[in-house]
């Protein structure tokens, strides 16, 4: 096939340019804008799907790498590839974006156009940051992407949304200009901004454990990490469900995608240094912060920690690697967190949609005033049980396969610590299902409830979908690996092979 | 022809002149005529400074004046910047009922003066310009005279200018005493052969730096800047705080670099301080403030914080970083100010923040536009004011200077608090009244393009870094 269309070029400007599109509709049209807006988001899928079908697997090369100079005075190029670690995390942003805007449908009744549009676009953004290989290309699309999430939370949030957008927008922000500074530093070492250069740039153990500082803290507030996950809760709170959905299922992942592409191949020997702090950190917000989950009374706040909690492993599975005597184990758990990152992206996705189809209903996101609902929505109680059960993590679904390998690849290295993470199988079960039998079962708790209709069918839809994927990964994982092997692989030698000038 | 370099000035000169005797003898209360040549003289002496654009540096005038590449680019900037300046004004002008033939005379003698600045090549030429430019400022500041706080930021102007010009005079007298001489690069000569240092010279230095810093509003010699700003009538302000920032910037350049080149490990740590206590005060009090014109003041002194960043690094790179800084400021910035005079009504100033609350409601496009100016202003991408970060920063961390870039973009993160204070305020908010606003076609025009300006030269900055990092290679 000769003829190249330039995949991650309209993945990342066809949303954009339909958000404008859409902008322009305006509210005036609100059935044109939401078909439009399905119709862009779909496109946009079945592009990101189609380039997973002609990605080659057997490589940790770039691919679909597109080059075209941008800044020529300072060598700055709009310079994108996309590799196994990169590839599933956009078909993750593409595939939820149609699902924001399908829930979106009728629940968003005030500036419906700006709405959609703020998603579009957020998307395209998110697709540049996964996408970009020039480090400040990845520094545009990966600040840019605060502002529609700012409106996107300030605009159609909750009655503290003042609060929680500012507060997330400073934390976000506060993190990400180190990670600049670590940036201009590399280049002004470097001479280049091109991240494949920077992987294999010498670095003396001083300037590695300062850049490393500086890209732990963009990282870890975006993962987030304990102790600076508190814009978390207040955020995903506060925000409209498309809002939270994108956050925990994309823009915590950035979090993790940075650390696989930035600080673990171009601070390697201060990763080492650092792996100590990081795997205790990880253990805390794992162990702490699902003792946290169980006692809330806000089911967002609730799976909020949950997300926090989940995200722990992810980190816990990136810095083991450096304890894992086999290659084999090691790479295990690397890729066990990867595969935990996507899986968390369907599973937090789905149950913030789930919290959504009852807030759209009663208006309440508190458990207490719910009860009973299987007996009027028999068929959401069965879908929510499927990602309740895949959020404790039950094996045949996508929850499993990733803590699985991270607890088995951890269990090489030191066993306590195994035993430490394997906690979440319990405190995860013990959080979702008692919400999920506080919220489901039981006698019908009031009127609001036994007035409740079953799902719609865009509901069942967009849920269904979910299902589907939540299953499909956890009873047959393997496309996925087969997709992230070589990169993974590659991006674990780097990590061994010592870069420190003497 | 040897005066040719010289035809934006004289072109300058003359319109200025013939405008002030055209004005007394039109009766048109509207001024439509002195307007329109106001603008047709700032068009034609843009396209003279275009024509006649050097690439390399010629000196004219027994060496008071040089036309060089730095020149061209801030000499145009300059009066693009004021075409702008004269639409908003207009509007504002008639508006508020102050239309006076004098703001477009006085505004383009101001410019006259900045671009002697820019073209300065001798101390002499330097002081002359500034003066031009600044006694224009006061008279302009002083427009309104019926108001009381216009008056009080007049007399406040004119007394603190008129001792930092006699700072300056005094560092220059210093300068000329040691150098014996005026022309910049023969300053520069003698201070290199100079052994050891010389304790006049650093003292004419630090009186130099002085007139620098008040004329750019930094730290701690800033206390004029929300005064003025606030007191004056908005369309001076919106003069004030953008065209006479770049005159600033060309004059610290050549002063600083042309004329101390030799001197410049001394300069630098001045300007350190400077720049920290910039950035720190401007965007710590900035947030505490009620008023749009005071807040976008101490934003302005934050942002010559960022300014001074460039120039201290004391590379080719780092000035091109400051000259594209103080561009890309001066675009925001008339932006801003042009958005506080839309919302205003018939003699009614719109300049507390609560004018801005709930305006994507009642204007949508032009609440955007405000957005994107705030979000410009905070640094953060894809907005133009995000590539001037970027620059002077990575500037100062090739030089050597990693602390001071940390520093730097904490105080970045602290002043993004404010901007998206305005944005929660237009977006968040719900609207007190839904009148809709009032302006002309070519306002509401140029105020777009402005805005989409700063969208867009996000998206391709490279361009005009290319300009300035060549306008700078000497």
């Amino acid at each position: 096939m000769s003829f190249d269309i330039p995949f991650l070029s309209l993945l990342v400007w066809a949303p954009i340019l339909g958000g404008v599109w859409v902008l322009y509709a305006g509210d005036r049209q609100a059935g044109t804008v939401r078909h439009l807006s399905l119709t862009i988001s779909v496109i946009v899928f079945a592009l990101s799907v189609l380039a997973w079908l002609r990605f080659d697997t057997n490589t940790a090369a770039m691919q679909f790498v597109e080059f075209v100079p941008w800044i020529e005075a300072f060598r700055i190029n709009y310079h994108l590839g996309i590799d196994g670690i990169s590839l599933p995390l956009i078909v993750l942003t593409t595939f939820t974006t149609v699902l924001v805007v399908l829930a979106a449908w009728d629940s968003v009744e005030s500036r419906i156009a700006q709405y959609m549009a703020a998603f579009l676009i957020l998307e395209g953004f998110m697709n540049g940051v996964f996408a970009a290989l020039d480090a400040i290309l990845f520094y545009f699309f990966w600040e840019a992407m605060l502002i529609p999430m700012f409106l996107i939370i300030g605009v159609w949030g909750g009655p503290r949304r003042v609060y929680a957008t500012i507060k997330f927008f400073l934390f976000t922000f506060l993190g990400s200009v180190f990670m600049l500074v670590a940036l201009l530093y590399l280049y002004s070492q470097a001479g280049s901004f091109y991240i494949l250069h920077l992987h294999d740039l010498p670095l003396s153990l001083t300037a590695q454990k300062l850049i490393f500082i500086s890209f732990l803290l963009a990282f870890s507030v975006k993962v987030p990490m304990w102790p600076v996950h508190t814009w978390l809760p207040d955020a995903h709170v506060e925000a409209p469900t498309g809002g939270s959905v994108i956050l925990a299922a994309i823009m915590l992942k950035m979090g993790g995608y940075g650390f696989l592409r930035f600080s673990l191949p171009i601070t390697p020997d201060a990763s080492l240094a650092f792996a100590d702090l990081m795997i205790g950190l990880s253990l805390v917000a794992i162990v702490y912060i699902g003792f946290v989950a169980l006692v809330q009374h806000d089911m967002k706040k609730l799976i909020a920690y949950s997300s926090v909690s989940h995200m722990g492993f992810v980190t816990l599975g990136f810095f083991m690697a450096f304890f894992v005597q086999q290659e084999t184990g090691a790479i295990m758990g690397m890729e066990g967190g990867l595969m935990q990152m996507i899986s968390h992206g369907f599973v937090s996705g789905a149950l913030f949609l789930c919290v959504g189809v009852l807030y759209d209903r009663i208006h309440s996101r508190e458990i207490k005033d719910y009860g009973g609902v299987v007996n009027t929505m028999p068929q959401f109680a069965a879908l929510m049980m499927l990602f309740a059960m895949s959020n404790s993590g039950l094996p045949g679904t996508s929850g499993f396969v990733g803590e699985f390998l991270v607890i088995l690849g951890s269990f090489q290295a030191r066993p306590w610590i195994a035993f430490l993470a394997a906690t979440i199988l319990v405190l995860g079960a013990a959080y979702t299902l008692w919400m999920y039998k506080r919220v489901i079962f039981g006698d019908v708790a009031n009127e609001n409830v036994a007035e409740l209709q079953d799902l719609t069918a865009r509901e069942q839809l967009f849920l269904g979908l979910l299902a589907v994927a939540v299953l499909a990964f956890g009873l047959w994982p393997a496309p996925l690996f087969d997709v992230m092997h070589a990169s993974i692989q590659n991006l674990y030698e780097h990590m061994l092979q010592s870069k420190v000038i003497p | 022809m040897i005066w040719a370099p010289l035809a934006p000035e004289i072109a300058l000169l003359s319109a200025a002149c013939l405008l002030l005797i055209i004005d007394t003898l039109s009766r048109d209360e509207k001024r439509r005529l002195t307007y329109w040549l106001g603008l047709a003289a700032l068009i034609l002496s843009a396209v003279l400074v275009l024509a006649f654009s050097p690439l390399e540096p010629v000196v004219l005038l027994h060496g008071h004046y040089v036309s060089d590449p730095m020149s061209a680019v801030l000499k145009e900037a300059i009066c693009v910047i004021t075409i702008a300046v004269f639409f908003y004004a207009y509007d504002y002008f008639e508006e508020h009922g102050l239309l006076q033939g004098e703001f477009f005379v006085l505004s383009l003698f101001a410019v006259l003066g900045m671009m002697v600045m820019v073209s300065a090549h001798s101390l002499l030429t330097v002081y002359l310009g500034l003066e031009l430019l600044s006694l224009s400022l006061y008279a302009l500041v002083a427009m309104h005279r019926d108001s009381p706080t216009a008056s009080e930021a007049a007399i406040k102007y004119f007394v603190l200018g008129a001792l930092a010009s006699g700072m300056l005079l005094y560092g220059m007298s210093m300068l000329y005493g040691v150098t014996g001489t005026l022309e910049l690069p023969a300053v520069s000569a003698v201070i290199a052969q100079e052994a050891g240092r010389n304790l006049i010279l650093v003292f004419g230095l630090v009186f130099v730096i002085v007139g620098i810093a008040f004329k750019l509003g930094a730290v701690p010699f800033h206390m004029w800047v929300p005064d003025v700003y606030e007191g004056s009538p908005t369309a001076v302000t919106l003069f004030i705080s953008s065209a006479p920032k770049i005159a600033a910037f060309a004059m610290a350049i050549r002063l600083l670099v042309d004329g101390m080149a030799p001197l410049v490990s001394d300069w630098q740590g001045m300007l350190i301080i400077l720049s920290l206590l910039s950035m720190a005060a401007g965007n710590v009090i900035a947030i505490s403030q009620t008023n749009i014109k005071r807040m976008l003041a101490y934003s302005t002194i934050a942002h010559v914080g960022f300014l001074l960043l460039g120039i201290l690094s004391g590379t080719r790179t780092g000035y091109a970083g400051s000259m594209f800084y103080v561009l890309v400021y001066a675009l925001m910035s008339i932006g801003a100010f042009g958005m506080v005079i839309l919302l205003g009504r018939h003699r009614f100033e719109a300049d507390r923040l609560d004018d801005f609350q709930g305006l994507s409601r009642r204007s949508p496009w032009f609440a955007f536009i405000m957005l994107i100016l705030m979000f410009s202003m905070a640094g953060a991408p894809p907005l133009i004011g995000f590539w001037a970060k970027w620059f002077v920063i990575k500037e100062v961390i090739a030089a050597g200077y990693v602390w001071l870039a940390v520093l730097a973009v904490t105080f970045s993160v602290i002043g993004a608090y404010y901007y998206l204070r305005i944005v929660k305020l237009m977006y968040f908010d719900e609207p007190t009244h839904l009148t809709a606003l009032k302006a002309s076609q070519e306002m509401r025009f140029i105020l777009s393009l402005n805005g989409l300006a700063v969208l867009l030269l996000g998206f391709m900055p490279g361009l005009l870094m290319a300009v300035c990092v060549q306008a700078m290679r000497m």
